[in-house]
């Protein structure tokens, strides 16, 4: 596995309404909290409704650097729905990237009329092994629909994220960002979706 | 947004992930600003949602103000009572206040007035991709242009004591991948809030004499010329004599940084980066474009500082002697769309003679190979549940029974997206605020020269109080015959879901009595109806009925947008789709609520040949069980 070395680009892809731009945030802080700079490039706008959404996390030890992540230079695709993670490898993928990512496929409008297929998502798994240095895949919208919400599904990924041991952040990490940043309501629940993301990762491991 | 925001903290030195725009928010808090306003628009609408925090009646003003022209009179009313004030706005927002504007600088300003724009190359979330800066220089008004986020801090504090010390409008200059980007800010200390607001005797802001203040406009541009060139945002890193020079200003600067990083030319080439970019600096850029014999000018959207860089060589001959400039012109960097890092790679690569390939040939051939048919587009529509769906749903069906080929003039919000399958395409015109009304109103009176097509234009609760009224009043007072329908889901739900005239609050947490739509369009003389786009049957009936009338009229769809809905009520109900009933294929003309209706919470199984609900998705507004010709989609209450 290679190491972690700066600057570190983080892509998280998903569709509008999946919330995205939170996490990239919270783990962004994670990040600055343990020493290291780090900016966040979000596309969105409109894409609230339905959309392909990613957003950029690029980490760096010191300096500044663009919120874009020039193609072909990612290390790590948290990817939340899983054509959209191929889509980031396309443009973002190279030989040693790692990839995450959901396994719960969520219809374009033109899909959900009938005009198009779903891409074949055995091959899109395929494609994401193929073109990634190692992927993890789980399914965390069926995990968070068990907790009760979809809304969980990103927690669960981050959690994913931290369990591979891939970048130098810990549960404990998360888990003060967490308490600073997100809402009080939420936190136990938000918690114990991050550690479901982390032990069925360690699990497979 | 996170709820629990440090942003408006005074704590000096702690450092936080802001974004572009709480940066610039932040900025105005450390330069003591006392009032802000402005009217929503992505990629802005963060400005003053961030100033709202800090608000306090003594201290802090913040209005979200009916558009964009008033929030400029309001910033424009504390700046003369001696107060620090800030109008926010997007590309298309300045446009609005331009008429103010331009008058405004004429008349020179007390307090510091800065006015931020933040444009939206390639029109992420926009109509056009409008380069304001363009509009700074034609009307004399100093321009800044971030590019960073400490960077956007600091610059606004700048902005504001040169604009006092100036006594001119300043305008800011903000991009979306600055505005919406994220980034390490380190917080300076907030001032301490003193002083009453005071309009001294002898006092006056007005235009007059014209050419007097004209003629002060040209000093005061004259006079910057050399502040910003001893400004600390314009910098220069690199060789003595390069071999090229970049010229770069907005998110340029960190793109081409990381190309002359990857590139590895940093021995060949050098960045100049300017913060100030009209008037141009003279000095400094002089000094600059005499290091080198061949720049390239890295910017969004148009060329701005590359044709002001061609002008000021022109007008120099003997002194630079011969220049090349490379950018839009030259087609060496993209002349429309927004900027990414790879534009300024290619740039280098052609100009430099370098190449540069991060990836090996061999997995650019398995990318084609392994992802080819498997990445499909995804077209934008409306959310699960949204009013909007069943409106059009109910404007469509009328429009086919009425039977005259009707068509729909669009406006701006998300009922935009009528022009696009998610809406049955049904939307044929769009252009500014309000202005669907205008343009109906241009085509209603066509009717007496043997028009037979009747029109229906469509406007948000928003966007109504914004621009709509004018267009409504000329539509009675000329009478022309068209049928406006207010879409009214209780928000300014494209930008972000700030209140408006029509949501009885205020941005600064104060309730107010709501200005009902309906009222002002009965003040008008209008019989209007109101309607519950929920209520299909209902609505497409009241459609019908008055695309028959032949005078003008106005009826309202009310009913909230599905995102504050779910937030606020939840889910209304469960749905379920009865297997036994569907018939799929066979339905109106085949798959007809997943093909024709198209709500992503209903979904076609192609295995079972099915519709079927996404739980997930479906946000249970119940709607789609009123368009199943079968009766197969049921409804169960939820408490
Ligand atoms: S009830 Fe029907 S129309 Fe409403 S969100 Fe669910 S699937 Fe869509
Ligand atoms: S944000 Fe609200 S109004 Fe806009 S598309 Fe979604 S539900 Fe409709």
């Amino acid at each position: 596995m290679s190491a972690f070395r700066c600057p570190y680009n983080l892509i998280i892809a998903g569709v509008g309404g999946q919330g995205n731009v939170l996490i990239s945030q919270l783990i962004a802080r994670a990040f600055i909290r343990k020493g290291y700079r780090a900016v966040v490039g979000e596309t969105y706008g409109v894409s609230q409704r339905g959309g392909s959404v990613m957003s950029h996390v690029r980490i760096v030890e010191e300096g500044a650097v663009g919120p874009i992540i020039p193609p072909g230079l990612g290390d790590l695709v948290l990817g939340l729905e899983p054509m959209e993670t191929l889509r980031i490898l396309k443009a973002y993928g190279n030989p040693d990237i790692h990839v995450i990512t959901n396994t719960r496929p969520i219809s374009p409008v033109d899909v959900i009329a009938g005009n198009l297929s779903y891409p074949d998502l055995d091959a899109i798994f395929e494609a994401i092994t193929t073109l990634s240095g190692k992927a993890w895949t789980l399914n965390a919208s069926d995990m968070a629909m068990e907790m009760g919400s979809s809304l969980f599904t990103n927690m669960i990924m981050v959690g994913a994220m931290l369990g591979t041991g891939i970048v130098p952040l810990t549960m404990e990490d998360f888990v003060v960002i967490l308490q600073t940043y997100a809402k009080p309501e939420g936190f136990d629940a938000n918690r114990s979706a991050l550690q479901k993301g982390f032990d069925i990762i360690k699990a497979t491991e | 947004m996170p709820p629990r925001h440090p942003v408006t903290l005074n704590e000096p030195g702690r450092a936080e992930l802001l974004m572009g725009n709480e940066a610039i928010a932040r900025g105005a808090l450390e330069a003591g600003v006392r009032v802000a306003a402005a009217y929503p628009g992505n990629p802005s609408s963060e400005i003053i949602e961030t100033l709202a925090r800090a608000s306090d009646p003594k201290r802090l003003h913040v209005q979200w103000s009916v558009n964009e022209k008033v929030a400029l009179e309001v910033a424009a009313g504390a700046s003369f009572f001696g107060l620090r004030a800030l109008a926010a706005m997007k590309q298309n927002g300045l446009n609005v206040a331009y008429d103010f504007l331009t008058n405004l600088n004429l008349c020179g300003v007390k307090g510091g007035l800065v006015v931020v724009v933040c444009d939206d190359p390639g029109g992420i979330s926009s109509s056009n991709e409008q380069d304001t800066r363009f509009m700074a220089r034609l009307t004399d008004i100093p321009l800044l242009e971030v590019s960073g986020f400490e960077n956007a801090r600091d610059m606004v504090r700048y902005a504001f004591d040169l604009s006092e010390s100036t006594g001119s409008v300043f305008m800011v200059r903000s991009v979306t991948r600055i505005s919406h980007g994220r980034g390490p800010v380190t917080f300076g200390p907030l001032p301490e809030i003193s002083g009453n607001p005071r309009f001294e005797p002898g006092e006056a802001f007005t235009p007059f004499p014209i050419l007097a203040k004209h003629e002060r406009r040209h000093e005061v541009l004259k006079g910057l010329e050399e502040t910003f060139s001893a400004s600390p945002f314009n910098t220069y890193t690199g060789p003595d004599d390069p071999e090229l020079i970049v010229v770069t200003s907005g998110i340029g600067v960190l793109f081409s940084e990381e190309a002359l990083d990857l590139l590895e030319v940093r021995d060949r080439v050098g960045i100049a980066r300017m913060g100030t970019t009209w008037p141009l600096p003279l000095t400094w850029i002089g000094n600059i474009l005499e290091k080198s014999t061949r720049f390239l000018v890295v910017e969004e959207v148009d060329p701005f500082i590359e044709n002001n860089l061609k002008e000021f060589l022109g007008g120099n001959t003997r002194r630079f002697g011969t220049k090349t400039v490379y950018g839009k012109a030259s087609g060496h960097i993209p002349s429309v769309g927004g900027l990414a890092p790879e534009h300024v790679i290619g740039a280098l690569e052609t100009l430099l003679e370098v190449s540069y390939e991060p990836r090996p040939r061999a997995y650019i051939r398995l990318v084609k190979e392994k992802t080819s048919g498997l990445v499909i587009d995804r077209a934008l529509g409306f959310c699960p549940g949204c009013p909007h769906r069943a409106s059009f749903w109910a404007i469509k069906n009328a429009l086919a029974k009425d039977g005259r080929k009707g068509i729909v003039t669009g406006d701006i919000g998300c009922y935009a997206m009528a022009m696009w399958p998610s809406g049955y395409s049904v939307a044929k015109t769009l252009q500014a605020m309000g202005s669907g009304i205008g343009v109906a109103a241009g085509m209603g009176i066509l009717d007496t020269m043997g028009k037979d097509q009747p029109v229906i234009a469509v406007c948000g609760d928003s966007t109504f109080f914004h621009a709509a009224i004018p267009a409504l009043v000329n539509t009675r007072f000329n009478t022309s015959p068209f049928v406006t329908i207010i879409l009214d889901n209780s928000a300014t739900a494209m930008t972000g879901f700030q209140p408006h005239p029509g949501t009885g609050m205020t941005c600064m947490g104060q309730s107010v009595d709501p200005i009902e739509v309906e009222d002002i369009c009965r003040s008008i003389g209008f019989a209007v109806k109101t309607l519950d786009p929920f209520d299909l049957p209902a609505t497409e009936a009241a459609v019908l009925e008055a695309l028959r009338a032949d005078r003008p009229q106005v009826l309202i769809f009310k009913r909230t947008c599905a995102l504050l809905a779910l937030k606020e009520t939840g889910k209304a109900y469960r749905m379920r789709v009865d297997a036994e009933r569907c018939i799929g294929e066979a339905c109106g003309c085949d798959r007809y609520c997943t093909r024709v209706f198209k709500c992503p919470g209903l979904i076609w199984n192609p295995e079972t040949e099915k519709a079927e609900i996404d739980e997930a998705i479906c946000t249970g507004c119940g709607v789609c069980a009123d368009i199943c010709p079968e009766r197969a989609i049921h409804r169960e209450i939820l408490s």
